[in-house]
């Protein structure tokens, strides 16, 4: 059974058409990876698929279940988790309530029992509170547990986005640009934490990225759009031999060189 | 588990303490000062209500004074005796349910807080998928219509002339009963789940929903818990100056609150509290500024509305020198308290 499926997504806004015919099946475990020129609908299709924007055409299935006329939040609790392509903290909230927040969608306990703090509520908070302790453990950022989020380093907010689209539980995360401006030390630790937590929490990963290193060390399979229309898939070695792909990358006349 | 314990036995003697004081100054104190005290309580549960909505959810909204009429309203057409009802309705008679009915001065305001909730929804789940001024020009409008209305509404409002001569059931009691109510509701919300939900839509609403927070959902419970205090607020004020007509709820009144909710600190329950304090000591200090003064030797006629002139200028003052409000996003906890002394005590006996 396919994690995720689109069948051919469009979009229009006005006379533009952003995305069109965007087709993906994406199988459990996978890491799929979506490049592309600036402006060719990476962050569109995207935002398609976690239901910010309403396809103009076309359907998305997660583990077959339409959600593509579903609400952002329930999107997110039927299991899809993101980040976003320039970091969107809650920053003046505290490390571990960001993280927090991603727990609300799954709070069992009714609004006056919250407010209340009846035994059951404490009780339930009390564990996310320990899940959340346990998350931020897990990416290294458990020192920092009480720091106003918006005053970490650049690169353990990247890390805290991506926990905090953890502590949704997703089964499928999609990462925006993950690496954008890292240094190359940091790129590096980026790579082999996004395997780390694959493993550890069996996700399935679609990441897009502009660092060629970061997509050919760590996709195995690689989508390429340019002006909204999938012009290469595949194994990161055809795509980087991918004539098509040259020519969307360097222009036309990359061949001359 | 034992901390715990020591916490909340030290808000219980604190509330005791509250209460000791509350129960002397009624008795004891003058009536001029008990109303202060009134005043300053309502003050503390409309701001604290107003930063629910404005400080921790973040939409700015205006119509307060909206709320708080409808609170006033319903709660004193509840709790007004039929003879004094037929008193004030003497141009057109208060239509049938209304002229018969007497309840208790406590249901009567719980059920005003109730219908201002309900109004809450109703306005706010169409109009808060607006967003910054928008909702602000949205929510004043809907505060003006709530006044107009209650002008026009002559057989139940009795329209412009108001309703006078109010039983005067607010007392120490209620108003800081009701204040001690409002602000452990709302922090308690504030400190739960769903209160971090409420200041995730503040800091970014896009984010908030990827993570999976309900926007029109949280949105729509902090306005309605925001109006049903501003309703509750509204009932207890009516009942405190024992006279109401719709243009007590003008758009002065909803200013007033958020000059507290801003000078106090948006996001902060303690900075509230202090403002709410302050604004209400202040009202009633300033009036000086009001009244003819002999200013060597010249005589200056009395000038209505200077209070505000001096409010504003304050307000100015906060904004340029304490940019996020007195307390900025801070509270005051006795856990810091208690802290904050004990390190205290270390420094001097390491000093020692």
């Amino acid at each position: 059974m396919s994690v995720l499926k689109s069948d051919h997504l469009t979009i229009k806004f006005g006379g533009l058409t952003a995305v069109s015919n965007f087709c993906v099946t994406v199988e459990e475990g996978e890491l799929v990876g979506l490049i592309g020129p600036n402006g060719a609908g990476k962050t569109t299709t995207f935002n398609m698929l976690t239901g910010v924007y309403k396809p103009t055409n076309g359907k998305i299935y997660l583990y077959e279940q339409d959600i593509t006329r579903k609400r952002v939040d329930q999107i997110t609790a039927l299991g899809i988790g993101r980040t976003f392509q320039n970091v969107r903290l809650f920053s003046e909230l505290s490390v571990i309530d960001n993280v927090m927040v991603g727990s609300h969608l799954r709070l069992k306990s009714s609004f006056f029992q919250a407010v209340f703090h009846t035994p059951r509520y404490t009780k339930e908070d009390k564990q996310i509170r320990e899940e959340a302790k346990q998350l931020l453990s897990e990416v290294r950022l458990d020192k920092f547990k009480n720091k106003v989020a918006g005053s970490l380093p650049y690169g353990e907010q990247r890390r805290l986005e991506i926990a905090r689209a953890l502590a949704t539980k997703p089964k499928l995360l999609l990462l925006d640009e993950p690496a954008a401006g890292m240094n190359p030390q940091e790129t590096k630790d980026l790579m082999s934490f996004i395997l780390k937590i694959q493993e550890k929490f069996k996700l399935t990963i679609v990441l897009i990225e502009h660092d060629m290193k970061v997509v050919m060390g760590i996709c195995k399979r690689i989508l390429v759009l340019d002006y909204g229309v999938t012009i290469a898939e595949g194994k990161p070695l055809e795509i980087q031999h991918n004539p098509e792909v040259i020519k969307a990358y360097l222009g036309a006349e990359a061949n001359y060189a | 588990m034992k901390k715990k314990n020591l916490y909340s036995l030290l808000n219980i003697i604190l509330i005791l303490i509250v209460a000791i004081f509350i129960n002397i100054a009624q008795k004891r104190f003058d009536p001029y000062i008990i109303r202060i005290l009134n005043l300053c309580a309502i003050y503390v549960i409309l701001g604290v209500s107003l930063n629910l909505i404005n400080g921790f959810t973040g939409q700015f909204s205006l119509g307060h004074a909206g709320f708080m009429a409808i609170g006033a309203y319903v709660s004193a057409l509840l709790y007004m005796s039929p003879e004094l009802k037929e008193m004030n309705y003497f141009i057109t008679p208060l239509i049938w349910p209304f002229s018969v009915i007497q309840i208790p001065f406590f249901i009567s305001v719980i059920v005003g807080g109730i219908i201002a909730a309900l109004v809450g929804f109703l306005v706010g789940a169409p109009c808060l998928r607006l967003k910054g001024d928008y909702l602000a020009i949205v929510t004043f409008g809907f505060s003006e219509i709530i006044r107009i209305i209650f002008n026009n509404l002559q057989s139940i409002t009795n329209g412009p002339i108001g309703l006078k001569g109010l039983p005067a059931f607010t007392n120490l009691w209620w108003s800081w009963g009701g204040a001690i109510f409002t602000i452990f509701f709302i922090s308690n919300l504030i400190n739960s789940s769903y209160g971090r939900a409420l200041k995730s839509i503040r800091e970014d609403e896009a984010a908030a929903e990827a993570m999976g927070v309900n926007l029109f959902y949280h949105k729509v419970l902090s306005f309605v818990v925001g109006a049903f205090f501003a309703g509750i607020g509204g009932a207890l004020l009516g009942s405190l100056v024992m006279t109401i007509d719709p243009n007590t709820f003008s758009a002065s009144m909803t200013f007033q609150i958020i000059v507290i909710v801003i000078v106090g600190g948006l996001g902060s329950i303690t900075g509230t509290v202090i403002a709410a304090t302050i604004f209400a000591i202040l009202m009633e200090f300033l009036r000086v500024v009001e009244s003819p003064m002999n200013f060597f030797g010249t005589k200056l006629p009395a000038i209505p509305g200077m209070r505000m002139l001096v409010f504003s200028t304050i307000l100015m003052v906060v904004i340029l020198f304490f940019k996020r409000g007195l307390m900025g996003g801070k509270e005051f906890s006795l856990k810091q308290f208690i802290k904050f002394f004990s390190r205290n005590n270390r420094v001097i006996k390491e000093g020692s």
